[in-house]
């Protein structure tokens, strides 16, 4: 272990490396409390870059966040490429119908420009001001699609996969323009201050997807976008299962694998050890219900199953912690994280 | 029956539709085209379901079979045939959301095992309840993505509060918390789309 007080960067850094830092790192990914924090509505509050900076300043210095987050909202890549969001007062705002009405429009398709787009530029713009704000104390998370996930909001689910069964030559060409549009869309947020990069990877999930055609597919995808990132990322599964994947996920290059709340966290890292860091796994949709000694419970729970040895970030298992979820379930979470996350972790020892 | 059951769900899995085709073709001397349906698409597509659980089927794999069987049932049973099952009304959307899949594979696989029904796609609140009112509607099933949705199915519920309409859940909130479904006030929550089947029969003892 490494004593003293760490930056919340070094903190993270030193679990990476898969040692034990001064405590459990705590990602909480809040987005949409920021409004709440702010008095303004959802649609408001992602309207403009400023308010995302103030509403993450605020909430990482209430809940003692390991990190920033840049993540607005995940349709945003869809209205980035023309796509229609659809806003809700009490949670995130969602993509509309899809915009890839038929197979053959894939052919005319043009990724949108990154430094054109005001949308993603809005994104930038908090990120650079955040940077400005956080320096290298804090980790600044940036967020993409993964392009093999992408076309479940471009083209709907049930048309993507018929394109992946039986259209298998669009099915590329839409790889080959997710994949530019990925990559540019990543580098562009590490070089407005960016970290790391969250690569949202569901479609590849066993819970979607078998191994056999994870190998064919989505596993290829991410290899080669991976490789094109200028910086460290991790996959989230985004409540998606990835155990009988876990193997192969490190080899796509990814460093930080996050995982569901549906599987056991403890065989998870068992499986990743010194190849992959776990991030995870509390259930955000449960989440909304508990009380404070529930919360403290699941926390306890996590870290005891995940925690020995560093290689661990605490987290939710979705990526966006529910607009519900109350502020006093996150302080809780919040207070067991730096209680219990305290290494060396001698009370999970003694509990064994 | 058990071998016919195992190729038939292979073919599925293989996405050969073609020898799907050929096996149903084979048993029209043999047994009754609802008899096909009952015996060996139904237990087929929940074989499948049950797999997709276990982890060993991708989803997509789900919503092909479904696809498959609802066309060759189409071919066989046509909508309105009367050897489709003798049911309740029923009607299937998604809630304010326009994630489509668990709702195309529910309305595909109850489809494809001789039921026919409404299908609403997406719809709000109010919209909806005007809409089962007027259709007079016993099952409503409701897909959702998103928590959001899943929480406004209790105004559903409240809306439709008197009426004799049972209310039937799925999609990854309720998967997620097994509590949900009751809280917002369902009648029913099913993990798979292959459990609407079962619990389609179990409300129509109370419905029909």
């Amino acid at each position: 272990m490494i004593q003293g007080k760490m930056t919340s960067l070094q903190r993270v850094l030193t679990t990476l490396g898969h040692q034990e830092p001064d405590r459990v790192p705590l990602f909480l990914l809040v987005t949409m409390h920021g409004a709440k924090a702010l008095g303004v509505s959802i649609k408001n509050y992602f309207s403009k870059a400023e308010n995302v900076v103030e509403g993450q300043l605020r909430l990482r210095a209430r809940y003692k966040n390991d990190c920033i987050y840049n993540f607005f909202y995940a349709p945003l890549e869809v209205e980035a490429w023309g796509g229609e969001v659809i806003y809700h007062d009490d949670g995130p705002p969602n993509s509309g119908e899809p915009f890839i009405r038929h197979f053959q429009d894939i052919r005319n398709l043009a990724p949108p420009e990154v430094e054109k787009t005001p949308c993603l530029g809005r994104v930038l713009k908090a990120t650079q001001l955040l940077k400005d704000k956080v320096g290298d104390d804090v980790p600044i998370i940036g967020v993409v699609m993964s392009p093999f996930s992408l076309p479940v909001m471009q083209m709907g689910f049930d048309k993507y996969i018929e394109l992946i069964y039986e259209w298998p030559d669009l099915f590329e060409h839409l790889m080959k323009i997710n994949e530019e549009f990925c990559v540019a869309w990543a580098n562009a947020q590490l070089k407005a201050g960016c970290t790391a990069i969250c690569y949202f990877d569901p479609v590849s999930s066993t819970t979607v997807s078998t191994k056999k055609m994870y190998l064919k597919t989505g596993f290829e995808v991410a290899k080669r976008t991976i490789a094109r990132i200028n910086g460290p990322t991790a996959t989230h599964m985004a409540s998606g299962r990835c155990l009988p994947i876990i193997d192969d996920i490190p080899k796509t290059g990814t460093a930080i694998i996050g995982v569901s709340g549906q599987e056991d966290l403890g065989a998870l890292k068992a499986a990743c050890r010194n190849k992959l860091s776990v991030l995870g796994n509390l259930n955000g949709i449960e989440m909304r219900r508990w009380g404070p000694r529930q919360a403290e419970e699941h926390v306890k729970r996590a870290i005891s199953q995940a925690g020995i040895g560093g290689g661990f970030i605490l987290s939710d298992n979705h990526g966006e912690i529910p607009w519900q979820v109350p502020d006093d379930v996150l302080m809780a979470i919040s207070e067991a994280a730096h209680q219990w996350g305290r290494y060396p972790l001698s009370w999970v020892n003694e509990n064994r | 029956m058990v071998n016919l059951v195992e190729n038939f769900m292979e073919a599925l899995l293989s996405l050969d539709s073609l020898t799907a085709t050929q096996m149903m073709n084979a048993q029209n001397n043999r047994m009754a085209p609802i008899k096909f349906v009952e015996d060996v698409v139904i237990v087929a597509l929940e074989r499948i379901g049950a797999r997709w659980q276990e982890g060993t089927v991708a989803l997509s794999q789900v919503y092909m079979a479904g696809r498959i069987c609802e066309t060759l049932v189409d071919e066989i049973l046509p909508p309105a045939d009367p050897a489709r099952k003798n049911q309740p009304k029923m009607a299937i959307c998604m809630l304010v959301d326009h994630h489509n899949l668990g709702k195309i594979l529910v309305y595909s696989l109850l489809r494809a095992s001789g039921f026919d029904l409404l299908d609403y796609g997406t719809m709000a609140v109010d919209p909806l309840v005007d809409r089962v009112k007027k259709d007079k509607i016993e099952i409503l099933l409701i897909s959702t993505l998103m928590l959001p949705s899943a929480l406004k199915v209790k105004q559903v519920k409240e809306k439709l509060a008197g009426l004799a309409v049972k209310i039937v859940v799925g999609g990854a909130p309720f998967r997620l918390d097994d509590q949900l479904w009751q809280e917002v006030g369902a009648d029913a929550m099913c993990q798979t789309a292959s459990e609407a089947l079962a619990v389609i029969h179990a409300l129509m003892g109370g419905v029909s």
